[in-house]
């Protein structure tokens, strides 16, 4: 292979590999995104249950916290990508024996990132809850709400607000957990960059602009972030 | 017929153990996690192999040494460079502190994953001049590239636990020190840093907890760790149980951790409780 400018392979089409990256970078932000609502749904379910008077549920909460932030990333998503097809392909042979399944890594990556953002989440939604004075429910049921519209119209407007700074945080990470999908070949940011390095055997230059996509995601959500809070801030009763 | 109860207030009626909502939903759960328990230990059951555990489990025994001493040396190795970057961070120098402040935020915002490849591989593009430089013995190792990778993004988040504990002790105690005729050394020493070292504690157990966590990362590079001879005894048998064990070596490691960092800070802290 001819010595190819750096600018060349730097550049948007054929030749160049921008087009490559920057398609992977979308692949990112779009698993991000498509993890947050389910993370954060599951996050305020299993912190509520965490907070909650009854034992049991107390206990089933904490448990799925202590396995999925003490399993480390990839190994959940090892057992999930290669253990998920053996299971599901278990259960649909019971009724189509010919069936064969293949787990898309996309689905096993938004679904093992729900898992990890999730407890992580919970640990802030928990410590936002604990933050609420116990009269906001009282209030709440006394003109007589139900449990679930007090937490919807009086606990959660107000939990979002004190866990904000903290969510931040867990997105931060989640952004960069996304990178661990290349891993099972979803061609996002880190795979795309890994694939240009090895045709063109410019690694460092290629890894280098990987690392460089990341940062700006995490400086744009600083960005992004920071006026979601700045209207929050203002959105505050005095 | 007491007095007693004569006099007794009316108390509100116990609230009835039934079986509210709550109950109902949390039993269940629990039904579904000791469900999901009981899954795993069958499929074990179901799936032992006792070749398979007399071929590999040396191998795991021999990973869980090399993850043990990669997060034991780049931790050591990080928390020494994280002085120097946590001297910068807290330094009044613009240029210093504005250096540290990048440091830190380029290791802290990227994926480690991407770190560990700038060094594996990204470094091994320039072989020429590392050899030229005689540091190619270094980085020709997998392993010592993950420990470099390693060492210089815990530094990162060391030093910044290190900055907020330093700056979490109040400023009165560096003027009374001060006004003992302490300088400024002795002081960090034996005044700031034994107070700072309490908050800091939580952190650096979570770090530390993170590290184990992260350490999974190297098997990708080809170091054979814990994770890595997981990776090696699933391609060579095709068995999941490979996985299952080394998903379970990790939660037991980081669990004995997690409450052995927690014993730690009751014990350090005794003094604090009345």
């Amino acid at each position: 292979m001819p010595a190819q400018s750096i600018w060349t392979l730097l550049s948007w089409g054929p030749e160049g590999w921008s087009d490559d990256i920057a398609y992977g970078a979308l692949v990112t932000i779009a698993l991000a995104l498509a993890t947050l609502p389910i993370g954060l749904t599951i996050g305020f379910f299993v912190a509520w249950a965490k907070q909650s008077e009854e034992p049991s549920l107390r206990v089933a909460a904490n448990i799925y916290t202590t396995v999925f932030r003490g399993l480390p990333e990839l190994v959940t998503l090892f057992l999930f990508f290669f253990g998920m097809p053996i299971l599901l392909q278990y259960v649909i042979r019971l009724f189509k024996p010919e069936a064969t399944i293949d787990v898309d890594s996309f689905i096993a990556g938004m679904i093992v990132l729900s898992l990890i953002f999730s407890s992580y989440a919970s640990e802030v939604f928990l410590s936002a809850f604990r933050a609420i004075p116990k009269g906001q429910y009282e209030g709440g049921y006394a003109i007589g709400l139900s449990t679930w519209l007090t937490m919807r119209k009086v606990i959660l407007p107000q939990l979002l607000r004190i866990a904000f700074p903290g969510l931040e945080n867990c997105w931060l990470s989640l952004l960069k957990d996304t990178a661990l999908v290349s891993v099972v070949n979803l061609a996002e940011t880190l795979r795309n960059a890994g694939v240009a390095a090895r045709v063109t055997k410019h690694a460092f230059l290629f890894y280098s602009v990987a690392a460089l996509v990341f940062l700006v995601l995490a400086i744009l959500s600083s960005i992004a972030t920071g006026f979601i809070l700045r209207s929050l801030g203002r959105r505050e009763a005095r | 017929m007491s007095v007693s109860q004569a006099i007794s207030v009316e108390r509100p009626p116990p609230r009835a153990r039934g079986w509210p909502r709550t109950r109902i939903i949390g039993y269940a759960l629990v039904g579904l996690w000791i469900l999901f328990g009981l899954g795993i230990l069958a499929y074990l059951v179901y799936a032992w192999n006792g070749e398979f555990f007399a071929r590999y489990a040396p191998a795991y025994l021999q990973g869980l040494w090399t993850t043990l001493s990669l997060v034991a040396i780049s931790m050591v190795a990080g928390a020494l460079f994280s002085l120097p970057v946590t001297y910068g961070r807290m330094s009044k120098n613009r240029l210093l502190s504005g250096l540290a402040y990048c440091y830190v935020y380029f290791f802290r915002g990227t994926p480690l994953l991407v770190q560990v490849y700038l060094v594996y591989y990204g470094l091994g593009s320039f072989r020429l001049q590392l050899e030229s430089v005689g540091l190619w013995w270094f980085f020709r190792e997998a392993f010592n590239c993950g420990v470099f990778a390693f060492a210089l993004n815990t530094a990162a988040y060391q030093a910044e636990i290190l900055r907020g504990a330093i700056e979490s002790v109040p400023r009165g105690q560096w003027e009374g020190a001060a006004s003992l005729g302490l300088h400024k050394l002795q002081t960090l020493r034996k005044v700031v840093l034994p107070q700072a070292f309490i908050v800091a504690l939580r952190p650096y157990g979570n770090e530390l907890v993170l590290m184990i966590k992260a350490s999974a990362i190297v098997a990708i590079i080809t170091v054979y760790d814990l994770m890595g001879n997981a990776k090696l005894a699933y391609a060579k048998s095709f068995d999941f149980q490979a996985y299952v064990w080394v998903a379970i070596v990790y939660l037991v490691m980081v669990e004995i951790l997690r409450h052995g960092v927690e014993w730690i800070e009751r014990r350090i802290t005794i003094h604090l409780h009345r």
